[in-house]
């Protein structure tokens, strides 16, 4: 309790030195709150996310498809397992049937990859209800991003051309009859949905499909011929692996930011204990031990830790509270490089992120007051007291 | 006028009878553009919707099989290599020093901004095989007098369900094609312009292919130079010359 009341009288005793080095350590505590909750934020959205457009509760794949591979989209289809006929009925799997094609919007030649879906299904977010035929048009809808890259609108019709089973090219106008906008590029960018029945005439691929996406575990892991079953681990792998790989990189820019701060205490420890010989001396003197002397100086080290969580939470908690309301807004074209990310990612703060920081500082900060205190041990309490250099 | 009549009425069997099939149309072609090697130097002019590119190039041929290009012109392309053996494609691009194989959805793009996509280089010339060729008029083409020769697919794995191609009568060469998707959309038209003669056979010094769903004044391919039935250095047949 000693240490504790000599602490906080020597720390308020410095006045500005003390006030610095709790601010920037109060900085690097939020920042880390704040990059640790945005990470967080941006897992838990996009895994929303691409669960509810893109992948459902698991997927099964043909055995040739590799959607990172548009070579093996050609061989990768077959038939649609009977057994699925009912769920396909409730719209609680969607088979999906995927080829490459070619677009030419305004005259220009783009390569696309062009999607079957089935109108009725409700297992991913597309509004697929859009694909239904109302007359000679075949219906076809685009993602938000892939109507502005080819600048095309609802109601536009879009000249495609693709190849047949066989290889034989045909060429087919479809009119746009609705766009989606998501967070998700993976089901938007380089794609033209149309009706899994209009691709399956088209390609002459009758009842067959690349993919099912199913939406709720009872359709999963079944034994399909020809088929394998992609559980939401398997599919959300690279997401996570990407996210992982963030999160080092922004470790490293706050353990900077972190490493500052403490190197600020770390030259006040060792100015303090330079400076304040005599007091320790003194304090020898009057019958502390040399560690319970340490003990005062670590206390008073590591107090900057416990007053930096009080001034970061002054600042901290509105600005943090203000940003999960408004969202960190990501630059325009962000999106573009494939990765499923809203106009702004909202961050998701927990008590263990908060306790972890908090852990972080203090110990670190512990740290960095008892590593300079430990001088004190080979110190003689008679030159000190006199305030000899030693 | 009765006189008349009659004398067209007599005429029209001789007319017929000189009426090759589709089939002999067809290796006529053959006869006169094919050759067992070949050494082209030539200028692709790209007309764009915006600019217009012209890129030299030099071509050595071996039957439709194998054939090796080195860009010659513009600076910036000047170094590419391109190599087609049998059904594989690869490009040499010296910015990046790296050699890609061509193949899947690479294959629709087109063959530096032209109207050409590298898979129209890869398509399988046997036309006699998988198409039917029917002699369905005659019709005259810059002055020329063509057989309208319709060549229908005959097999599900060709890549145009119709070709129609219009034939010089006396010189056999193809002075216009189009080319049809199953739906009847015209794909693809390519016409042939300044008809020499090389040698024994007679050869367009321009062909200017125009993809027809794209915008655009379509790509002409000027022949400068073309020798037929030339040494082709072995060397250049191989991966080792893309470097």
């Amino acid at each position: 309790m000693l240490s504790i009341k000599l602490a906080i009288k020597n720390l308020l005793g410095a006045g500005l030195r003390t006030f610095l080095n709790v601010f920037i350590l109060s900085v690097a505590f939020v920042v880390i709150i704040m990059q640790n909750g945005f990470i967080q934020g941006w897992n838990k959205q996009a895994k929303v996310d691409v669960v509810e457009w893109q992948y459902g509760e698991g997927q099964y794949w043909h055995e040739n498809y590799d959607p990172y591979d548009p070579f093996s989209f050609q061989d990768a289809h077959t038939a649609i397992p009977e057994r699925l006929n009912t769920a396909r009925q409730e719209g609680t799997v969607a088979p999906i049937l995927v080829t490459q094609a070619t677009v030419y919007p305004e005259g220009r030649l783009k390569s696309i990859v062009l999607k079957g879906i089935d109108p009725r299904q409700k297992t991913i977010s597309i509004p697929t209800d859009k694909l239904v035929r109302e007359g000679e048009d075949v219906p076809a809808i685009l993602g938000s991003r892939m109507a502005m890259n080819i600048k095309a609108n609802v109601g536009d019709y879009l000249l495609v051309r693709w190849r047949d089973a066989n290889g034989m090219f045909d060429a087919k106008e479809l009119k746009i009859t609705g766009l989606f906008r998501t967070d998700v590029p993976a089901v938007d960018l380089g794609q033209v949905w149309i009706a899994l029945e209009e691709l399956q005439q088209m390609t002459g691929l009758d009842n067959e499909a690349t993919l099912i996406v199913i939406k709720d575990q009872s359709h999963a892991e079944m034994d399909l011929a020809g088929w394998e079953f992609q559980d939401l681990d398997e599919l959300l792998y690279d997401m996570n692996q990407m996210i992982k790989s963030k999160s080092v990189g922004n470790a490293i820019m706050y353990l900077i930011l972190l490493a500052l701060a403490l190197l600020a205490i770390f030259d006040t420890q060792v100015l303090s204990i330079f400076r304040r010989q005599k007091e320790i001396g003194t304090f020898i003197a009057m019958g502390m031990t040399r560690r319970q002397v340490i003990g005062v100086f670590t206390v008073e080290g590591t107090m900057h830790a416990v007053l930096s969580l009080i001034v970061g939470a002054i600042w901290g908690i509105p600005l943090l509270l203000q940003l999960k309301k408004t969202g960190l807004p990501m630059p325009e074209g962000y999106d573009q490089f494939g990765l499923p990310m809203g106009d702004s990612i909202i961050p998701a703060y927990s008590l263990g992120l908060v306790l972890v920081a908090v852990v972080i500082v203090t110990v670190t900060t512990a740290i960095v007051s008892y590593l300079p205190a430990r001088k004190i041990t080979k110190m003689n309490p008679n030159d000190a007291i006199r305030g000899k250099i030693q | 006028m009765k006189i008349i009549n009659i004398i067209i009425a007599l005429m029209i069997p001789g007319v017929l009878a000189a009426q090759p099939s589709g089939d002999e149309i067809l290796d006529r072609i053959d006869e006169n553009m094919s050759s067992e090697t070949r050494h082209v130097i030539s200028k692709m002019v790209i007309h764009g919707t915006r600019a217009t590119r012209t890129i030299e190039s030099e071509t050595w041929s071996v039957g439709n099989e194998k054939a090796y290009t080195e860009y010659l012109a513009p600076a910036r392309e000047k170094g590419t290599k391109m190599l087609k053996l049998e059904d594989q494609l690869w490009i040499y691009s010296p910015g990046t020093d790296r050699t890609i194989r061509i193949s899947g959805h690479m294959l629709r793009q087109s063959v530096m901004g032209s109207d050409l996509s590298y898979e129209d280089m890869m398509d399988d010339p046997e036309l006699r095989d998988k198409y039917d060729a029917v002699v369905t008029g005659s019709e005259e083409i810059n002055g020329a007098g063509c057989w309208v020769v319709e060549m229908h697919a005959n097999a599900p794995d060709v890549a145009y369900q119709l070709r129609k191609v219009w034939v010089d009568k006396v010189r056999y060469l193809p002075l216009k094609e189009e080319l049809y998707a199953k739906s009847g959309t015209l794909l693809k038209k390519t016409e042939l312009f300044d008809i020499r003669k090389v040698g024994n056979r007679w050869y367009p010094r321009k062909i200017v292919f125009k993809d027809m769903l794209k915008k655009g004044g379509g790509t002409e391919f000027i022949v400068e130079e073309i020798e037929f039935n030339v040494e082709v250095p072995e060397h250049l047949l191989s991966k080792a010359a893309l470097r």
